[in-house]
Protein backbone atom coordinates (compact mmCIF):
# COMPACT_ATOMS: atom_id res chain seq x y z
CA UNK A 1 0.00 0.00 0.00
CA UNK A 2 1.49 3.54 -0.42
CA UNK A 3 2.01 5.79 2.29
CA UNK A 4 -1.54 5.20 4.19
CA UNK A 5 -4.22 8.40 4.64
CA UNK A 6 -4.85 7.46 8.22
CA UNK A 7 -2.98 4.51 10.66
CA UNK A 8 -3.46 4.14 14.10
CA UNK A 9 -1.46 2.12 16.31
CA UNK A 10 -2.57 0.51 19.77
CA UNK A 11 -5.18 3.33 20.02
CA UNK A 12 -6.82 3.63 23.07
CA UNK A 13 -9.92 5.68 24.94
CA UNK A 14 -11.13 4.99 28.37
CA UNK A 15 -13.77 6.78 29.90
CA UNK A 16 -13.83 7.37 33.66
CA UNK A 17 -17.37 8.00 35.24
CA UNK A 18 -17.38 8.25 39.50
CA UNK A 19 -14.24 6.23 39.44
CA UNK A 20 -15.33 3.40 36.96
CA UNK A 21 -13.41 3.36 33.88
CA UNK A 22 -15.06 1.75 30.64
CA UNK A 23 -12.53 1.21 27.83
CA UNK A 24 -14.88 1.44 24.72
CA UNK A 25 -11.94 1.05 22.44
CA UNK A 26 -8.92 -1.04 23.28
CA UNK A 27 -5.57 -1.23 21.14
CA UNK A 28 -7.27 -0.93 17.41
CA UNK A 29 -4.51 -0.52 14.52
CA UNK A 30 -6.26 0.33 11.37
CA UNK A 31 -4.79 1.58 8.14
CA UNK A 32 -6.70 3.63 5.13
CA UNK A 33 -4.86 4.10 1.92
CA UNK A 34 -4.80 7.05 -0.13
CA UNK A 35 -7.94 6.52 -1.99
CA UNK A 36 -9.22 3.81 0.06
CA UNK A 37 -12.81 3.20 0.98
CA UNK A 38 -13.34 1.28 4.54
CA UNK A 39 -16.34 0.97 6.31
CA UNK A 40 -16.40 0.22 9.81
CA UNK A 41 -19.23 -1.83 11.36
CA UNK A 42 -20.29 -3.50 14.62
CA UNK A 43 -23.05 -3.94 17.17
CA UNK A 44 -23.59 -1.34 19.13
CA UNK A 45 -21.48 -0.27 21.74
CA UNK A 46 -18.64 -2.15 19.84
CA UNK A 47 -16.13 1.29 19.87
CA UNK A 48 -17.10 2.69 16.24
CA UNK A 49 -18.37 5.59 16.99
CA UNK A 50 -15.92 6.75 19.88
CA UNK A 51 -12.82 5.00 17.48
CA UNK A 52 -14.52 7.50 14.65
CA UNK A 53 -14.52 10.54 17.20
CA UNK A 54 -11.14 10.11 18.34
CA UNK A 55 -9.55 9.84 14.52
CA UNK A 56 -11.52 13.26 13.97
CA UNK A 57 -9.78 14.84 16.65
CA UNK A 58 -13.10 15.44 18.79
CA UNK A 59 -12.17 13.85 21.55
CA UNK A 60 -8.17 12.49 22.94
CA UNK A 61 -7.10 9.00 22.60
CA UNK A 62 -6.28 7.76 25.66
CA UNK A 63 -3.29 5.30 24.33
CA UNK A 64 -2.06 5.14 21.22
CA UNK A 65 -0.60 6.56 17.83
CA UNK A 66 -2.77 8.84 14.77
CA UNK A 67 -0.99 9.26 11.83
CA UNK A 68 -2.85 11.32 9.40
CA UNK A 69 -0.59 11.51 6.06
CA UNK A 70 2.22 10.65 7.67
CA UNK A 71 2.77 13.28 10.38
CA UNK A 72 1.52 11.88 14.04
CA UNK A 73 -1.07 14.20 15.43
CA UNK A 74 -2.61 13.37 18.68
CA UNK A 75 0.07 14.88 20.14
CA UNK A 76 -0.21 18.07 17.98
CA UNK A 77 -1.75 21.05 20.08
CA UNK A 78 -5.68 21.41 19.85
CA UNK A 79 -4.99 24.32 17.10
CA UNK A 80 -2.41 22.72 15.32
CA UNK A 81 -4.17 19.64 14.60
CA UNK A 82 -7.83 21.90 14.00
CA UNK A 83 -6.08 23.39 10.93
CA UNK A 84 -4.59 19.68 9.51
CA UNK A 85 -8.06 18.57 9.58
CA UNK A 86 -9.80 21.56 7.96
CA UNK A 87 -7.80 20.97 5.26
CA UNK A 88 -7.46 17.43 4.50
CA UNK A 89 -10.28 15.98 6.48
CA UNK A 90 -13.96 16.20 6.32
CA UNK A 91 -16.31 14.96 9.06
CA UNK A 92 -20.26 13.76 8.99
CA UNK A 93 -21.61 13.71 11.96
CA UNK A 94 -24.87 11.37 13.46
CA UNK A 95 -25.86 14.60 14.97
CA UNK A 96 -25.28 16.74 11.63
CA UNK A 97 -24.13 19.87 14.15
CA UNK A 98 -25.11 22.62 11.40
CA UNK A 99 -25.10 25.96 12.62
CA UNK A 100 -28.57 27.06 12.71
CA UNK A 101 -27.95 30.53 12.64
CA UNK A 102 -26.52 30.07 8.78
CA UNK A 103 -28.50 29.02 5.77
CA UNK A 104 -27.90 25.67 4.05
CA UNK A 105 -25.52 27.24 1.41
CA UNK A 106 -23.82 29.12 4.17
CA UNK A 107 -23.17 26.10 5.91
CA UNK A 108 -21.90 24.53 3.43
CA UNK A 109 -19.77 26.96 2.13
CA UNK A 110 -18.21 27.79 5.39
CA UNK A 111 -15.49 25.51 4.86
CA UNK A 112 -13.92 26.44 1.74
CA UNK A 113 -13.74 29.58 2.90
CA UNK A 114 -12.04 28.52 6.20
CA UNK A 115 -9.93 27.08 4.48
CA UNK A 116 -8.96 29.83 2.01
CA UNK A 117 -11.33 29.58 -0.72
CA UNK A 118 -12.42 32.09 -2.76
CA UNK A 119 -16.36 33.18 -2.21
CA UNK A 120 -16.89 31.99 -6.25
CA UNK A 121 -14.97 29.02 -5.76
CA UNK A 122 -16.92 28.30 -2.44
CA UNK A 123 -20.14 29.07 -4.35
CA UNK A 124 -19.65 27.12 -7.38
CA UNK A 125 -18.37 23.74 -5.11
CA UNK A 126 -21.86 24.31 -3.02
CA UNK A 127 -23.98 24.41 -5.77
CA UNK A 128 -22.47 21.40 -7.14
CA UNK A 129 -23.21 19.34 -4.02
CA UNK A 130 -26.45 20.17 -3.69
CA UNK A 131 -27.01 19.55 -6.89
CA UNK A 132 -26.04 16.28 -6.60
CA UNK A 133 -27.87 15.89 -3.14
CA UNK A 134 -30.95 16.96 -4.84
CA UNK A 135 -31.42 20.07 -2.05
CA UNK A 136 -30.65 22.67 -4.78
CA UNK A 137 -34.28 24.48 -3.51
CA UNK A 138 -33.39 24.23 0.00
CA UNK A 139 -30.28 26.26 -0.73
CA UNK A 140 -31.40 29.08 0.97
CA UNK A 141 -33.53 27.65 3.82
CA UNK A 142 -32.63 27.68 7.55
CA UNK A 143 -31.51 23.41 8.48
CA UNK A 144 -34.35 23.58 11.11
CA UNK A 145 -37.10 23.77 8.48
CA UNK A 146 -35.16 20.83 6.77
CA UNK A 147 -35.84 17.38 7.35
CA UNK A 148 -33.83 14.70 9.21
CA UNK A 149 -32.32 13.00 5.91
CA UNK A 150 -32.40 16.33 4.38
CA UNK A 151 -30.40 17.64 7.30
CA UNK A 152 -27.80 14.91 7.27
CA UNK A 153 -27.12 15.33 3.04
CA UNK A 154 -26.16 18.90 3.83
CA UNK A 155 -23.53 17.66 6.57
CA UNK A 156 -22.35 15.20 3.88
CA UNK A 157 -22.08 18.23 1.57
CA UNK A 158 -20.24 20.67 3.77
CA UNK A 159 -17.57 17.56 4.85
CA UNK A 160 -16.91 17.10 1.48
CA UNK A 161 -17.76 21.30 0.11
CA UNK A 162 -12.80 21.64 0.80
CA UNK A 163 -12.53 18.10 -1.50
CA UNK A 164 -11.24 16.40 1.91
CA UNK A 165 -8.49 13.73 1.33
CA UNK A 166 -9.79 11.66 3.97
CA UNK A 167 -14.20 11.81 4.53
CA UNK A 168 -14.76 10.64 7.84
CA UNK A 169 -18.91 9.54 8.45
CA UNK A 170 -20.97 8.06 11.07
CA UNK A 171 -24.35 6.55 9.63
CA UNK A 172 -24.53 8.64 6.58
CA UNK A 173 -27.50 7.09 5.46
CA UNK A 174 -28.75 6.83 9.21
CA UNK A 175 -32.19 9.08 8.70
CA UNK A 176 -32.42 8.51 4.90
CA UNK A 177 -35.21 6.67 2.77
CA UNK A 178 -34.22 4.67 -0.13
CA UNK A 179 -34.13 7.47 -2.52
CA UNK A 180 -31.97 9.74 0.00
CA UNK A 181 -29.50 7.02 0.76
CA UNK A 182 -29.18 6.11 -2.77
CA UNK A 183 -28.57 10.09 -3.68
CA UNK A 184 -25.61 9.70 -0.58
CA UNK A 185 -24.45 6.18 -2.08
CA UNK A 186 -23.88 7.99 -5.22
CA UNK A 187 -21.72 11.19 -4.31
CA UNK A 188 -19.44 8.68 -2.40
CA UNK A 189 -18.88 6.55 -4.86
CA UNK A 190 -17.94 9.59 -6.82
CA UNK A 191 -15.91 10.45 -4.03
CA UNK A 192 -13.94 7.41 -3.79
CA UNK A 193 -14.09 7.37 -7.70
CA UNK A 194 -12.25 10.95 -7.47
CA UNK A 195 -9.32 9.38 -5.31
CA UNK A 196 -10.64 10.40 -1.77
CA UNK A 197 -10.43 8.03 0.88
CA UNK A 198 -13.35 7.23 2.78
CA UNK A 199 -13.91 5.53 6.37
CA UNK A 200 -17.26 5.37 7.35
CA UNK A 201 -19.11 3.51 10.36
CA UNK A 202 -22.25 1.96 9.10
CA UNK A 203 -25.27 -0.61 10.25
CA UNK A 204 -26.47 -0.59 6.87
CA UNK A 205 -24.70 -2.75 4.97
CA UNK A 206 -25.63 -1.10 1.64
CA UNK A 207 -23.68 1.33 2.26
CA UNK A 208 -20.52 -0.63 3.98
CA UNK A 209 -20.76 -3.53 1.18
CA UNK A 210 -19.52 -0.54 -1.48
CA UNK A 211 -16.29 0.07 0.54
CA UNK A 212 -12.96 -1.76 -0.57
CA UNK A 213 -12.91 -3.27 2.51
CA UNK A 214 -14.80 -3.57 5.69
CA UNK A 215 -13.46 -3.54 9.36
CA UNK A 216 -15.61 -5.40 11.93
CA UNK A 217 -15.32 -4.13 15.47
CA UNK A 218 -16.15 -6.41 18.45
CA UNK A 219 -15.79 -5.08 22.14
CA UNK A 220 -13.54 -2.07 21.12
CA UNK A 221 -11.05 -4.42 18.97
CA UNK A 222 -10.56 -5.06 15.60
CA UNK A 223 -12.58 -8.76 15.39
CA UNK A 224 -12.11 -9.05 11.31
CA UNK A 225 -10.67 -6.90 8.63
CA UNK A 226 -11.14 -7.93 5.18
CA UNK A 227 -11.51 -6.79 1.54
CA UNK A 228 -15.45 -7.18 -0.02
CA UNK A 229 -15.25 -9.81 -2.82
CA UNK A 230 -18.08 -9.77 -5.25
CA UNK A 231 -19.17 -12.87 -6.33
CA UNK A 232 -19.25 -13.65 -10.32
CA UNK A 233 -22.48 -14.56 -10.06
CA UNK A 234 -24.70 -13.88 -13.89
CA UNK A 235 -27.29 -11.56 -13.10
CA UNK A 236 -30.20 -13.78 -12.53
CA UNK A 237 -28.62 -15.75 -9.77
CA UNK A 238 -28.37 -12.62 -7.32
CA UNK A 239 -31.51 -12.05 -6.07
CA UNK A 240 -31.92 -15.98 -5.85
CA UNK A 241 -29.41 -16.11 -3.71
CA UNK A 242 -31.19 -14.28 -1.20
CA UNK A 243 -35.06 -14.80 -2.35
CA UNK A 244 -36.61 -17.87 -3.37
CA UNK A 245 -39.90 -17.27 -4.79
CA UNK A 246 -42.42 -20.39 -4.79
CA UNK A 247 -45.68 -21.21 -5.74
CA UNK B 1 -44.39 -22.59 -10.66
CA UNK B 2 -47.49 -24.62 -10.93
CA UNK B 3 -49.58 -21.55 -9.25
CA UNK B 4 -47.67 -19.04 -11.08
CA UNK B 5 -48.68 -20.59 -14.32
CA UNK B 6 -52.33 -20.71 -13.07
CA UNK B 7 -52.19 -17.55 -12.38
CA UNK B 8 -51.10 -15.77 -15.72
CA UNK B 9 -53.70 -18.22 -17.84
CA UNK B 10 -56.23 -16.63 -15.33
CA UNK B 11 -55.51 -13.51 -16.93
CA UNK B 12 -55.65 -15.10 -20.67
CA UNK B 13 -55.06 -18.21 -22.31
CA UNK B 14 -51.65 -18.69 -23.55
CA UNK B 15 -48.41 -20.85 -24.60
CA UNK B 16 -45.62 -21.99 -22.77
CA UNK B 17 -43.10 -19.99 -24.54
CA UNK B 18 -45.71 -16.81 -23.97
CA UNK B 19 -46.07 -17.87 -20.24
CA UNK B 20 -41.96 -18.03 -19.93
CA UNK B 21 -41.89 -14.43 -21.41
CA UNK B 22 -44.28 -13.02 -19.13
CA UNK B 23 -42.50 -14.21 -16.29
CA UNK B 24 -39.12 -12.73 -17.26
CA UNK B 25 -41.08 -8.87 -18.26
CA UNK B 26 -42.94 -9.14 -14.76
CA UNK B 27 -39.85 -9.99 -12.52
CA UNK B 28 -36.85 -8.87 -14.48
CA UNK B 29 -33.98 -10.21 -15.71
CA UNK B 30 -32.77 -10.52 -11.48
CA UNK B 31 -35.16 -13.35 -11.10
CA UNK B 32 -33.86 -16.89 -12.76
CA UNK B 33 -36.98 -17.44 -14.98
CA UNK B 34 -37.90 -21.53 -15.40
CA UNK B 35 -36.22 -23.18 -18.71
CA UNK B 36 -38.91 -23.61 -21.24
CA UNK B 37 -38.54 -27.44 -20.81
CA UNK B 38 -40.07 -27.01 -16.85
CA UNK B 39 -42.66 -24.77 -18.12
CA UNK B 40 -44.18 -27.76 -20.77
CA UNK B 41 -43.45 -30.29 -17.97
CA UNK B 42 -45.74 -28.47 -15.42
CA UNK B 43 -48.11 -27.50 -18.00
CA UNK B 44 -48.82 -31.60 -19.00
CA UNK B 45 -48.89 -32.13 -15.37
CA UNK B 46 -51.33 -29.44 -14.71
CA UNK B 47 -53.37 -31.22 -18.18
CA UNK B 48 -53.78 -34.30 -16.37
CA UNK B 49 -54.73 -32.92 -12.59
CA UNK B 50 -57.62 -31.27 -15.38
CA UNK B 51 -56.55 -27.75 -13.96
CA UNK B 52 -55.56 -26.35 -17.48
CA UNK B 53 -57.07 -27.69 -20.94
CA UNK B 54 -55.32 -27.08 -24.08
CA UNK B 55 -55.91 -27.33 -27.53
CA UNK B 56 -53.78 -26.87 -31.02
CA UNK B 57 -53.88 -23.93 -32.92
CA UNK B 58 -52.66 -24.48 -36.32
CA UNK B 59 -49.94 -21.52 -37.70
CA UNK B 60 -49.49 -21.43 -41.56
CA UNK B 61 -45.24 -20.77 -41.43
CA UNK B 62 -44.38 -22.78 -37.81
CA UNK B 63 -45.30 -25.67 -36.32
CA UNK B 64 -48.51 -25.82 -34.55
CA UNK B 65 -48.30 -24.09 -31.02
CA UNK B 66 -50.25 -25.49 -28.13
CA UNK B 67 -52.25 -23.13 -26.11
CA UNK B 68 -53.04 -23.45 -22.76
CA UNK B 69 -56.68 -22.46 -21.11
CA UNK B 70 -57.46 -21.95 -16.98
CA UNK B 71 -60.16 -24.47 -16.18
CA UNK B 72 -62.58 -24.40 -13.67
CA UNK B 73 -61.11 -26.83 -11.48
CA UNK B 74 -57.75 -24.63 -11.67
CA UNK B 75 -59.88 -21.62 -11.06
CA UNK B 76 -60.93 -23.33 -7.73
CA UNK B 77 -57.55 -24.08 -7.11
CA UNK B 78 -56.15 -20.49 -7.52
CA UNK B 79 -59.06 -19.29 -5.55
CA UNK B 80 -58.05 -21.20 -2.55
CA UNK B 81 -54.59 -19.91 -3.19
CA UNK B 82 -55.86 -16.27 -2.86
CA UNK B 83 -57.91 -16.94 -0.10
CA UNK B 84 -55.05 -18.22 1.76
CA UNK B 85 -52.31 -16.08 3.71
CA UNK B 86 -48.71 -17.65 2.15
CA UNK B 87 -47.67 -20.24 4.12
CA UNK B 88 -44.02 -20.35 5.57
CA UNK B 89 -41.08 -20.88 6.41
CA UNK B 90 -39.96 -18.36 3.97
CA UNK B 91 -36.33 -18.59 4.82
CA UNK B 92 -33.72 -21.21 4.84
CA UNK B 93 -31.06 -20.55 6.62
CA UNK B 94 -27.87 -23.18 7.12
CA UNK B 95 -25.69 -21.06 8.79
CA UNK B 96 -27.35 -20.89 11.93
CA UNK B 97 -26.91 -24.92 13.05
CA UNK B 98 -23.37 -24.79 11.38
CA UNK B 99 -22.80 -22.12 14.04
CA UNK B 100 -24.16 -23.64 16.60
CA UNK B 101 -23.13 -27.30 16.25
CA UNK B 102 -20.04 -27.01 14.70
CA UNK B 103 -18.40 -25.30 17.28
CA UNK B 104 -19.41 -27.61 19.77
CA UNK B 105 -17.59 -30.69 18.23
CA UNK B 106 -14.39 -28.39 18.46
CA UNK B 107 -14.19 -28.34 14.30
CA UNK B 108 -14.21 -24.43 14.23
CA UNK B 109 -14.23 -21.43 16.43
CA UNK B 110 -17.72 -19.23 16.63
CA UNK B 111 -16.03 -16.02 15.71
CA UNK B 112 -14.02 -17.59 12.51
CA UNK B 113 -17.35 -18.95 11.03
CA UNK B 114 -18.73 -15.32 11.74
CA UNK B 115 -16.63 -13.75 10.39
CA UNK B 116 -16.47 -15.80 7.15
CA UNK B 117 -20.26 -15.28 6.78
CA UNK B 118 -20.55 -12.11 7.01
CA UNK B 119 -17.83 -11.63 4.13
CA UNK B 120 -20.09 -14.05 1.66
CA UNK B 121 -23.35 -12.13 3.08
CA UNK B 122 -21.41 -8.37 2.33
CA UNK B 123 -20.14 -9.81 -1.56
CA UNK B 124 -24.16 -10.69 -2.06
CA UNK B 125 -25.00 -7.21 -1.17
CA UNK B 126 -22.57 -6.13 -3.34
CA UNK B 127 -23.55 -7.98 -6.44
CA UNK B 128 -27.49 -6.74 -5.15
CA UNK B 129 -26.60 -2.78 -4.46
CA UNK B 130 -24.90 -2.90 -8.39
CA UNK B 131 -28.31 -4.78 -9.46
CA UNK B 132 -30.08 -2.20 -7.79
CA UNK B 133 -28.62 0.98 -9.34
CA UNK B 134 -29.10 -0.23 -12.68
CA UNK B 135 -32.46 -1.05 -12.71
CA UNK B 136 -33.84 2.24 -11.10
CA UNK B 137 -35.74 2.44 -14.55
CA UNK B 138 -37.17 -0.82 -14.24
CA UNK B 139 -40.91 -1.66 -13.49
CA UNK B 140 -41.84 -1.58 -10.29
CA UNK B 141 -42.07 -5.22 -9.38
CA UNK B 142 -38.42 -6.06 -10.96
CA UNK B 143 -36.95 -3.04 -8.37
CA UNK B 144 -39.36 -4.22 -5.41
CA UNK B 145 -37.82 -8.25 -5.68
CA UNK B 146 -34.34 -6.66 -5.55
CA UNK B 147 -35.40 -4.29 -2.62
CA UNK B 148 -36.47 -7.43 -1.11
CA UNK B 149 -33.73 -9.41 -1.11
CA UNK B 150 -31.82 -6.00 -0.18
CA UNK B 151 -33.87 -6.21 3.22
CA UNK B 152 -33.86 -9.70 4.00
CA UNK B 153 -29.77 -9.96 3.62
CA UNK B 154 -29.57 -6.43 5.73
CA UNK B 155 -31.53 -8.82 8.48
CA UNK B 156 -29.33 -11.95 8.29
CA UNK B 157 -26.46 -9.10 9.03
CA UNK B 158 -28.07 -8.05 11.78
CA UNK B 159 -28.93 -11.90 12.87
CA UNK B 160 -25.67 -12.52 12.46
CA UNK B 161 -24.24 -9.38 15.00
CA UNK B 162 -27.48 -10.95 17.14
CA UNK B 163 -25.58 -13.86 17.52
CA UNK B 164 -22.07 -12.41 17.75
CA UNK B 165 -23.15 -10.87 20.75
CA UNK B 166 -24.49 -13.35 22.48
CA UNK B 167 -22.59 -16.52 21.78
CA UNK B 168 -18.97 -14.94 21.05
Amino acid sequence: MNDPVLRTRGLAKVYRADGVAAEAIRGVDIEVGAGEFVAIMGPSGSGKSTLLHVLGGLEPATRGEIWLRGQRVERLSTAAWAILRRRHVGFVFQSFNLLSNMTVADNVELPALLAGASPKQARKRREELLGELGLTAKAHAAPSRLSGGEQQRVALARALANEPSLLLADEPTGNLDSIGARDVLRLLQRTHDNGQAILLVSHDARVASRADRVIHLFDGMVADDAPVIRAPRPVRDVVGDVLELRG
Amino acid sequence: MRLHLLALLAKEPAHGYELKLALEQTFGEAYPSPNIGQIYVTLKRLEQDGLVCSEDVTQTDRPNKRVYELTPAGREVLDAWVAEPSEGPRVRDEFFIKLILVPMAGLADRMKLINSQRRHYLGIMRNLTALAATSETADPPARLLIEGAILHLQADLDWLERCQEELV
